[in-house]
């Protein structure tokens, strides 16, 4: 989770190996990034059977990934935004409520969360397996990013929302036209790396049998029966695609801090 | 000036926990006139002049603005603070917007004035403060004496009747004080009420129609600059004035 430092997020989950000191041909995130790339390569290249096979079978999973990342990210996002807006509200209800909701899902496993919106709530509302893997993520989700948005509109100096009302705005006009548009610049990073663990977190959606790419490759797998193949190809793929966003990230990041004084 | 209090303040009583802030403070300022308040670290000044566009509550007493009651819960503050501009030592413009933009910001939300008044409202504002070349700059290209100039301008596009100035010059570098009291003078100059918490002996002097001095949450003396600063008579006045002269 995002704890803040003045008006700066600080990240203790998420990208790792992105490190703005490493500016060197042979820095970690190089070689781990290109060595993954070089593999996936040349895994097809040497032996065509299977990882072509493989390597053409996993596409759509690619897909479906991205899919239930994005939608998940854009409702969480939401719910992020009212949950932080509830965690910092001076009315007592929606503040409870706000803390509760947080409370309770960083306590559930988000697998069990995933079992219980298909499953358990299946029994009074079936939803499809894709909405109920995307509502699930959104929830659990929308919990974690609260936290950030909290985190977020704290770090804006009280004297902004001060000046703002002294010069006769209400608060809630002061809240989106002077607060909300310097939070999401703060809050743009950790945002990004709430991105990346839901993009790896969504692979438990394959539970649901969302043909994401971990479900994907299972069904590859378990016809083919060539697992260690398979299954190393589709820890490559994330490796790579996680590796990429974590870069963008830091890039972000380090883009951030030169604009700020 | 004329003789009618535009602000009155009858027993303000603030308490923070177990602090007290203000202790009955009974205060009243005519139409155009400038008041400087000073005291210790902690006397109560910021409380005071806070709670003259409720950014504090009081916990008993009265405050007015003209006609209209800042303590009662009833009243319209947001019409209060239409009226009654308020300028912060840490200048507090808002950092994703730019020169022009923080002026308009208010005029925009809260009035019903078109872009381009607003705009040109702006930019008379920013000549007058000598900023005219900076209306596409963010805060952080600035200077601070730039900013608080800004931070002027933004208030005075609300039109305000009064301007509260909280130690508006002590966070800058020397060179910019003066620059932020030229601006300040010239709107005293021009009838503008101001109620002022600062030490800037010159500016008192050349500006201010009475100096208030402040300690634990009370008003120990006030009177004319010359009366307090060459002649004051409370021993608690005398010897904060050694202390910052
Ligand atoms: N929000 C607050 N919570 C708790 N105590 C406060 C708060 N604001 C002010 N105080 C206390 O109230 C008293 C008066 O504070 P105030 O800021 O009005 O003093 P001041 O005269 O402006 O001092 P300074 O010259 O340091 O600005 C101080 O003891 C201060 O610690
Ligand atoms: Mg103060």
């Amino acid at each position: 989770m995002a704890e803040i430092k003045s008006s700066r997020i600080e990240i203790s989950d998420g990208a790792l190996i992105p490190d703005k000191g490493e500016h060197s041909l042979f820095s970690a995130w190089r070689l781990a990034f290109f060595g993954a790339i070089a593999v996936l390569v040349l895994l097809p290249v040497l032996f065509p059977d299977p990882y072509l096979d493989i390597i053409k079978f996993i596409p759509d999973g690619i897909l479906k990934t991205f899919e239930v990342t994005v939608l998940s990210i854009i409702f969480a996002l939401i719910i992020g935004l009212f949950t932080g807006l509830g965690r910092i509200s001076r009315i007592t209800f929606i503040n409870r409520l706000a803390t509760i909701y947080v409370e309770v899902v960083r306590g559930i496993p988000l697998l069990v969360q995933l079992f219980y919106i298909y499953y358990a709530l299946g029994k009074m509302v079936q939803l499809p397996r894709l909405t109920s893997a995307v509502v699930a993520m959104s929830f659990c989700y929308g919990a974690y990013l609260g936290e950030i948005f909290r985190a977020g509109l704290q770090a804006i100096p009280k004297g902004q929302m001060e000046a703002a009302l002294a010069l006769g705005l209400s608060r809630s006009q002061a809240i989106r036209k002077i607060i909300l548009p310097q939070t999401f610049k703060v809050i743009m990073p950790p945002v990004g790396n709430e991105f990346i663990a839901l993009l790896k977190d969504s692979s438990l959606v394959s539970i649901l049998a969302v043909s994401d790419l971990l479900r994907r490759g299972r069904e590859f797998a378990s016809t083919s029966f060539r697992y260690f193949e398979t299954y190393t190809v589709i820890a490559l793929v994330y490796l790579v695609i996680t590796l990429f966003l974590s870069k963008l990230v830091a890039l972000m990041e380090e883009r951030m801090q030169h604009h700020e004084r | 000036m004329n003789d009618k209090p535009i602000i009155r303040i009858k027993n303000a009583v603030k308490t923070f926990g177990t602090v007290q802030a203000l202790r009955g403070v009974d205060l009243e300022i005519k139409h155009g006139e400038v008041v400087l308040i000073i005291g210790p670290s902690g006397s109560g000044k910021s409380t005071l002049l806070r709670s003259v566009n409720r950014l504090e509550t009081l916990t008993k007493g009265e405050i007015w603005v003209d006609e209209d009651s800042v303590t009662n819960k009833d009243s319209d503050i947001r019409k209060i603070r239409e009226e009654v501009g308020m300028v912060f030592q840490s200048f507090n413009l808002f950092s994703h917007l730019n020169v022009l933009e923080n002026i308009t910001m208010a005029p925009l939300t809260v009035k019903n004035v078109s872009k381009q008044e607003a705009a040109e409202t702006a930019r008379k504002l920013l000549k007058r403060v000598g900023l005219a070349d900076k209306e596409t700059a963010y805060p952080s290209q600035l200077s601070g004496g730039q900013q608080q100039r800004v931070a002027i301008a933004r208030s005075l596009a609300m039109n305000p009747r009064v301007m509260l100035f909280d130690e508006p010059t002590s966070a800058l570098d020397p060179e910019m004080i003066k620059e932020v009291l030229d601006v300040m003078l010239d709107l005293a100059k021009e009838g503008m009420t101001m109620m002022v918490v600062s030490h800037e002996m010159g500016f008192a002097r050349a500006a201010a129609d009475r100096v208030i001095f402040m300690d634990e949450g009370l008003i120990v003396e006030e009177g004319t600059p010359g009366d307090i600063f060459s002649n004051p008579q409370e021993p608690r006045t005398k010897r904060f004035l050694e202390h910052i002269l």
